[in-house]
């Protein structure tokens, strides 16, 4: 599959995006796990390409591989897990680079936060314990220089009297708050690209919005490219330029914000708007819902993996695979149908 | 910290008390007693026996005597070694004990939690297997077999140590019973440590460890290590209690005049003070590092509070 590039989005464009430099090139990436069941392939040759200070939004349900795109480019995949393809970081390969050159690039120049905030941090250190730990490793700096660019970066994350609580340990603090830590610690080195694995799905809705206009704030300061992995629309909605739609481990559908919203392609993206709550003018009590499960990555359906759940389905969808194919500038899906 | 030691040893007077009366009762249940010997004494001589120990007083009354020697610091006069206390056979026997114990139980702490870390590091994988297996063959072997095959191997075919001497505890001499007393605390504490860090190498705070670019002995020593130690405290706590007060089958095998030997002679002689003395022992042991326990738990799990 071809990288579209990226030019004449609808509405204001993010300017000149085509132009901006690559931070990450992932090629033809495929994630196998080996399971006591046989293997299972999580990720389908999948590519794409992240540029400096956009904003790319994934969005999957659960099991549609979207984290476990960014767990092979981390190279934090399970044991059991190997990625094939390439995945370049500034035109540098990384998969299967071992673990101590990679680790001079992960927690420095690209970063990761996680879905579970309550268990993301040790328990068993001091908050900033766990954050100078970073700038000693990757910057070589002191322990009291540091400290003191850590309390700066707490501060920056709004975490009120930063340094009195970068003291304490993650167990004194609230979900939020553990979050916004999180976010401090992958922004401390200044890093290209922050990947955010629902970094909202875990906590309430007041503090879901606090973190979002965060993450908007800190995107607009620090000029990082942030890569969004959701189900959330609502959450790709607010911060992102650009959005793949992942399915059984395949990108299906990608374009820019809008045009994902305003004109899905591909009848699974329409289905997951659909089935977003809406509160406005309807009088249907029962949210909308797309019929059936995810698929068993083990006993794919045949032809096009959606189509047991697809609407549109017709005979060709049965037999054949649907290769992705562009349907306009920075725009492609994986589908049969030539319009919706 | 020092108030809730405090409260804690004071906490444990009333368990201290609840163990010696039940062992002082349950000891006189059984039938038979210390003078109860295949021929039967005198009659005349029993008498005086039993008023010199006081066994002619009502039961409640002897109790009672026990509990206030016991509170001055004495356990009585031993029934099987005539003219000598209890106390001042416990005391001749612990300092072995104790220093054989510790170097055991050290000896596993650092052997155990390196190789089943090792483990837990290669998991699944040959080395994985080989360590597991070992441990295995060290928890389900005996002492009672272990240490007869040591002396055999190493003092008898291969001459380098000698067997069941002991010359006042020379280093030569404590190396095979050391070693016999370690090797299942060994395993055990391997296991235990395998099992903690499997788990909490699959925790979240270890990806993020990763994820932030730490190299691997940083995420392993600061970041694993820590949480993996907690079920090996708690383990290593009574475990430290028990090899401490000696071990009545390496002690008879290797010639250690320690105290272990006592719990199974004193309850065979009906040596009725002596066991009431082992038991005093062993309960004050459990207590201390049981307390002690509780105590690194406190060092090391920043959510346990003491105030």
């Amino acid at each position: 599959m071809t990288e579209v590039p990226e030019a004449a989005a609808v509405g204001p464009p993010p300017a000149a995006a085509a132009e901006r430099p690559t931070v990450l090139a992932v090629d033809g990436l495929n994630t196998r796990f080996d399971t006591p069941e046989g293997e299972v392939c999580a990720v389908n040759d999948v590519s794409f390409r992240v540029r400096e200070g956009e904003t790319v939004g994934i969005v999957g349900e659960s099991g549609s591989g979207k984290s476990q795109v960014f767990m092979s480019v981390m190279g934090l995949l399970a044991a059991n897990g190997r990625a094939t393809g390439s995945v370049k970081f500034r035109d540098q390969e990384i998969l299967g680079m071992p673990p101590q050159k990679l680790n001079r690039i992960r927690g420095a120049h690209m970063s990761m936060i996680f879905q579970d905030p309550m268990t993301s941090l040790n328990p068993y250190l001091t908050v900033s314990r766990q954050m100078t730990e970073v700038l000693v490793q990757h910057k070589g700096m002191g322990e009291s220089d540091a400290e003191k660019r850590s309390v700066e970066m707490l501060d920056l994350v709004r975490i009120p009297e930063a340094k009195r609580r970068i003291r304490m340990y993650p167990h004194e603090f609230s979900g939020g708050m553990r979050q916004r830590v999180m976010i401090a610690i992958a922004l401390l080195c200044q890093p290209d690209m922050l990947i955010a694995d629902e970094p909202t799905t875990a906590l309430d809705v007041t503090v879901q919005a606090q973190i979002l206009e965060l993450m908007h704030d800190l995107k607009t300061e620090l000029n990082t490219a942030i890569v969004l992995i959701t189900h959330d629309l609502g959450v790709i909605a607010g911060l992102s330029d650009r959005v793949l739609v992942m399915y059984a481990g395949n990108i299906v559908e990608r374009g820019a914000v809008r045009e994902i919203f305003y004109g899905p392609q591909h009848p699974y993206t329409e289905g997951l708007l659909k089935s977003m709550p809406r509160l406005t003018g309807t009088e249907q009590t029962e949210l909308p819902s797309i019929p059936g499960q995810p698929p068993n990555l083990q006993h794919l359906p045949s032809g096009c993996n959606f189509r047991p759940r697809c609407a549109y389905a017709f005979d060709r969808c049965r037999v054949e695979e649907p290769a992705q194919r562009d349907i306009g500038p920075g725009r492609a899906k994986a589908c049969h149908l030539d319009a919706l | 910290m020092l108030t809730y030691a405090i409260r804690r040893l004071l906490g444990a007077i009333p368990t201290l008390l609840i163990i010696i009366t039940v062992a002082f009762f349950m000891m006189r249940v059984a039938p038979g007693g210390p003078f109860s010997l295949e021929r039967p004494l005198p009659e005349q001589i029993m008498r005086n026996l039993n008023a010199i120990y006081n066994l002619d007083k009502p039961l409640i009354t002897q109790y009672l005597l026990y509990l206030q020697n016991l509170v001055q610091g004495q356990m009585g006069p031993s029934f099987f070694y005539p003219g000598r206390t209890v106390e001042e056979i416990i005391l001749s026997g612990l300092p072995a004990s104790i220093q054989n114990g510790a170097v055991a139980i050290i000896l596993a702490l650092v052997v155990g939690t390196s190789v089943g870390s090792i483990a837990a590091l290669k998991q699944n994988s040959r080395t994985d297997y080989g360590i597991m297996a070992g441990a295995m063959v060290g928890i389900t072997i005996p002492n009672f077999v272990v240490a007869p095959v040591l002396s055999l191997i190493f003092g008898v075919y291969l001459g380098w140590l000698p067997t069941g001497r002991w010359d006042d505890g020379a280093l030569v001499n404590r190396i095979l019973p050391v070693i016999a007393l370690a090797l299942p605390q060994i395993a055990i504490v391997a296991r235990l440590t395998r099992g903690s860090m499997v788990e909490v190498l699959r925790s979240n705070h270890i990806r993020t460890a990763r994820a932030k670019g730490l190299p691997e002995r940083i995420v392993l020593v600061r970041h694993a290590m820590k949480a993996a130690a907690l079920p090996v405290v708690s383990y290593l706590g009574p475990a430290t209690a028990a090899v401490l007060t000696g071990s009545v089958v390496i002690e008879t095998i290797f010639g250690i005049p320690g105290v272990g030997r006592y719990f199974v002679q004193g309850a065979l002689n009906r040596d009725y003070t002596l066991v009431m003395g082992t038991v005093v022992l062993f309960a004050t042991f459990i207590v201390i590092f049981n307390l002690l326990v509780d105590l690194i738990y406190g060092l090391l799990d920043p959510k346990v509070r003491y105030d």
